[in-house]
């Protein structure tokens, strides 16, 4: 009998999987490591919710209009309002499986998050997402133990299986035998950020490669928002990795300075005197950048924590401030701590429709490998929710589907499979050089046509496989969509149109072509009204 | 600053393990086992001591912060996180080997599957819906902590791959259970954890001293065996 073939094992992949298994409906979940490796763990300020717990009036509808407003409204509205109204819903279904959130009376706590004017983000101190990974992983083996759910660990998602324009299955490698499978069945993709196109240079895991992404891409799954990349304000350098120092540590009351004319200068506080250090994520980086230019400023911002009350530190950042004297040599109690922008998250991805389908028939995709949710720039705290939310929701899609399963599970392949080939590192890293160039917090047209043609040029110097290829055309996506787009929204900032533009309030569109990156812009969908919203 | 490197390397489990050395220099005194194990796959053109080419030493690794328990393998003697292990600390010479209580697979990689096994085996999961309030919160986090790395396991004299004593791996998750099990499933998860952990666990707590995540597992042994076995009450008293 065949299976819901499920690519990754994170947060969206375990919630889809889960939520097909209450309905009966057999899954495989693939993944190159267990569910315990993935980025998911590395979650760590907390997941949003409008439970209002904390008696300050909060209501679905200032979520809604919160991650709209985050997003710069670039994001589906029928998707969010999905989303948050959802939400409540998920964070209750977290506490059921013993999610031991921070609690009060046994209540949840909410705690302050960028871009929120309301207290809505549930935590577990600062390893949330280690937290509800464990509990989420515990129900899946529930299901696991009635052969509902099959774990494919040391997995590797290789390419769909097209017929036409429908998926018919995937191609997946055992990685400790080597021995390739094609597994039939309508697939899932839940493969999470594209990190691995920035070695070192982003916050997440190393196992999320951006070969999935890549791979569909070249045969013909459309990507919305590429240019999409999320800068997060507050991480430190280690080795091998940017590490990232929590949003929580502002929303517990730590300040960004820098020094202006041998001052301390609390730009975000004076700037934005509403949400001062808790304006979006897009936002504060760009300021971050744009002070450090400042010639009255210096070089370093530091995030200043020294003030918070010894309650904070032991209660809700207990596991921060360790971690922060491990790799600093200092205590961020008593010493302000040097941060920069790393890259943290991707807001562009696969594209999908609010019921998680893709432009392919029978693939679907869910998590932080989808352009869904986050418009053009993603809320801390949404992300989570939009892993766990995506995998119910495409997991309701699937579901609704009622595919017939009566055929093999898999087939062995024998055949000489390219896309087996890896890509060399030394190229991934010159590749990601050039992104860098054209994709940082501040963008023009020179830069990225000059990228563009760096990246041309390394494309003529030899011959490449096929996942080097397929590379190439997703960077390519990535830097042309930054150049179609002239205007400045959320996350993208181009220096020569330094406006938002109401006629870019549209969804990039990246389809391939002949090998290259077609880009296009689609119109957004109008909300529903309340009532046709259930 | 310049080390050697002693790698037990192994093509696949098929094949003979054999050492191999190759000195390797870097500037960054914060360097890891790990990140220079990167180093060396991704320039592809490393040599050893004696003039062989190194091939591409497989072995795990995810998170590169201490977060995930993917790069667990044995260094200088010790088991321990390959992305916690700076090399300044290591010594001149730096041995690195695979975990040994696990099959090879290929290099420093290992078949760790026996660990979810032996948990799916001791029914780990909540049949029923539950809640982890603040009176058992601070259990239930400690017990979610575990990183399934095996480290306790390599150090525990009585756990063995394909035993009845499935070792702290197993106990550590089972007390997040345990601090919350309904009364319904009570008696199946205190008989699995008097069967699978406490009649088989010598309690000389060396599993504690080497937990790279410094997870307090004496503490969670104490409330475990005080439910599963005194039915004692888990946690802070409540009100
Ligand atoms: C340091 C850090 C802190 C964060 N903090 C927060 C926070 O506080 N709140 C919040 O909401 N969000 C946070 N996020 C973001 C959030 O954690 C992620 O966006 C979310 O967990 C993604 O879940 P996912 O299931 O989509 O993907 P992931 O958890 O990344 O899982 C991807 C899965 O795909 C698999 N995979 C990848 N490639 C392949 C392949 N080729 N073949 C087979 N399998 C493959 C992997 O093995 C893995 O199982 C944070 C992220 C980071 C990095
Ligand atoms: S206390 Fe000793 S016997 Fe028990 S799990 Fe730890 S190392 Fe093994
Ligand atoms: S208890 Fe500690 S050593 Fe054992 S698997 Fe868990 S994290 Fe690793
Ligand atoms: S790579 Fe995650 S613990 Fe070392």
């Amino acid at each position: 009998m065949s299976r819901i073939n499920i690519i990754g094992a994170g947060l969206a992949g375990l919630s889809a999987a889960i939520h097909l298994a209450k309905a009966d409906i057999p899954c495989s979940l693939f993944s190159l490591q267990i569910s315990e490796r993935s980025q998911s763990v590395l979650a760590e300020g907390g997941i949003n919710g409008a439970l209002d717990t904390m008696g300050e009036g909060d209501v679905v509808e200032n979520h809604f209009n919160d991650t709209m407003k985050g997003g710069v409204f670039m994001a589906d509205p029928n998707a969010v309002e999905n989303l948050t109204h959802g939400a409540p819903e998920i964070l209750r279904w977290l506490e059921s499986i013993g999610v031991p959130f921070n609690m009060e009376n046994g209540n949840i706590i909410l705690r302050n998050f960028g871009g929120q004017k309301k207290k809505r983000t549930a935590y577990a101190k600062s390893s949330t997402g280690k937290i509800i990974m464990s509990a989420v992983i515990d129900e899946a083996r529930k299901y696991e133990a009635k052969g509902l759910i099959k774990r494919y660990p040391h997995h590797e998602f290789i390419r769909l299986i097209l017929d036409g324009d429908k998926c018919t299955g995937a191609r997946i490698r055992d990685c400790y035998t080597g021995k390739m499978y094609d597994y039939s069945g309508a697939v899932i993709l839940c493969s999470g950020g594209m990190n691995g196109i920035f070695p070192g240079k982003t916050t997440g895991t190393t196992q999320n490669s951006g070969d999935v992404t890549a791979t569909v891409f070249s045969q013909g799954v459309i990507l919305g928002n590429p240019e999409m990349i999320q800068y997060h304000p507050t991480t430190i350098g280690i080795s091998g990795k940017r590490c990232l120092v929590t949003e929580a540590a502002r929303g517990e009351g730590g300040r960004l300075y820098i020094e202006r004319n041998g001052q301390k200068w609390y730009f975000m506080e004076e700037k934005y005197p509403e949400l001062k250090n808790l304006m979006p994520r897009d936002v504060v980086a760009r300021e971050m950048f744009f002070v450090r230019r400042q010639p009255d400023c210096g070089d370093r911002v530091y995030l200043d924590m020294t003030g918070l009350d010894e309650s904070v530190w032991s209660r809700k950042l207990s596991d921060l401030r360790e971690e922060l004297i491990k790799y600093l040599n200092s205590d961020p109690k008593t010493v302000p701590i040097h941060v920069e922008e790393g890259i943290h998250y991707f807001m562009g991805g696969i594209d999908t429709d609010e019921y998680h389908r893709t432009n392919i028939k029978d693939l679907y995709a869910a998590g932080e490998c989808t352009c869904q949710y986050h418009g053009a720039n993603r809320l801390g705290g949404n992300s989570m929710l939009g892993a766990l939310f995506g995998g119910k929701k495409s997991a309701e899609t699937v579901i609704s589907c009622q595919y017939d399963l009566s055929g093999d599970e898999y087939i062995p392949v024998s055949e000489y499979e390219p896309l087996a080939e890896i890509a060399l590192p030394v190229l991934i890293e010159k590749i990601s050089g050039i992104l860098l160039s054209g994709l940082g917090i501040v963008r023009n047209k020179a830069m990225l046509e000059n990228a563009l043609g760096n990246l041309s040029s390394l494309r003529k110097e030899r011959e490449y496989n096929h996942r080097e290829i397929n590379r190439f055309a997703l960077a390519e996506a990535m830097l042309r969509g930054a150049l179609e787009r002239r205007e400045s929204r959320g996350a993208h900032y181009r220096e020569d149109y330094p406006e938002k533009d109401e006629s870019y309030r549209k969804t990039t569109v990246a389809r391939i072509n002949n090998g290259s990156a077609d880009i296009s812009f689609r119109t957004l969908a109008e909300r529903r009204s309340h009532e046709s919203n259930s | 600053m310049k080390v050697i490197l002693e790698i037990l390397r192994r093509e696949s489990r098929e094949k003979a393990p054999y050492v191999q050395k190759i000195i390797y220099e870097t500037d960054d005194e914060n360097e890891t086992v790990a990140t220079a194990l990167n180093h060396i796959n991704n320039r592809g053109d490393y040599k050893d001591t004696d003039n062989n080419p190194v091939t591409h030493i497989h072995w795990e690794c995810s998170c590169m912060q201490e977060k995930c328990g993917a790069c667990a393998m044995i260094i200088n003697s010790k088991p321990r996180l390959a992305c916690g292990s700076k090399l300044k600390d290591m010594g001149e010479t730096v041995k690195i080997q695979p975990l040994k209580k696990f099959p090879a697979v290929a290099d420093l990689t290992v078949d760790r599957s026996i660990m979810l096994e032996n948990i799916k085996t001791a029914g780990l999961w909540f049949e029923e819906s539950t809640k982890a309030d603040e009176t058992v919160g601070d259990i239930s986090y400690e017990a979610s902590r575990c990183l399934q790395c095996g480290c306790c396991l390599e150090v525990c004299p009585n756990f063995y791959t394909g035993g009845e004593f499935f070792g702290m791996s197993a106990a550590v998750p089972l007390t997040r259970i345990i601090s919350a099990v309904t009364e319904k499933q009570k008696k199946d998860v205190y008989k699995a954890y008097k069967k699978h952990i406490y009649e088989g666990c010598g309690k000389s707590l060396a599993c504690h001293d080497i937990c790279p995540a410094n997870i307090d597992i004496e503490k969670l042994l104490v409330n475990s065996n005080g439910a599963a076995v005194w039915k004692r009450h888990i946690g802070k008293k409540k009100k």
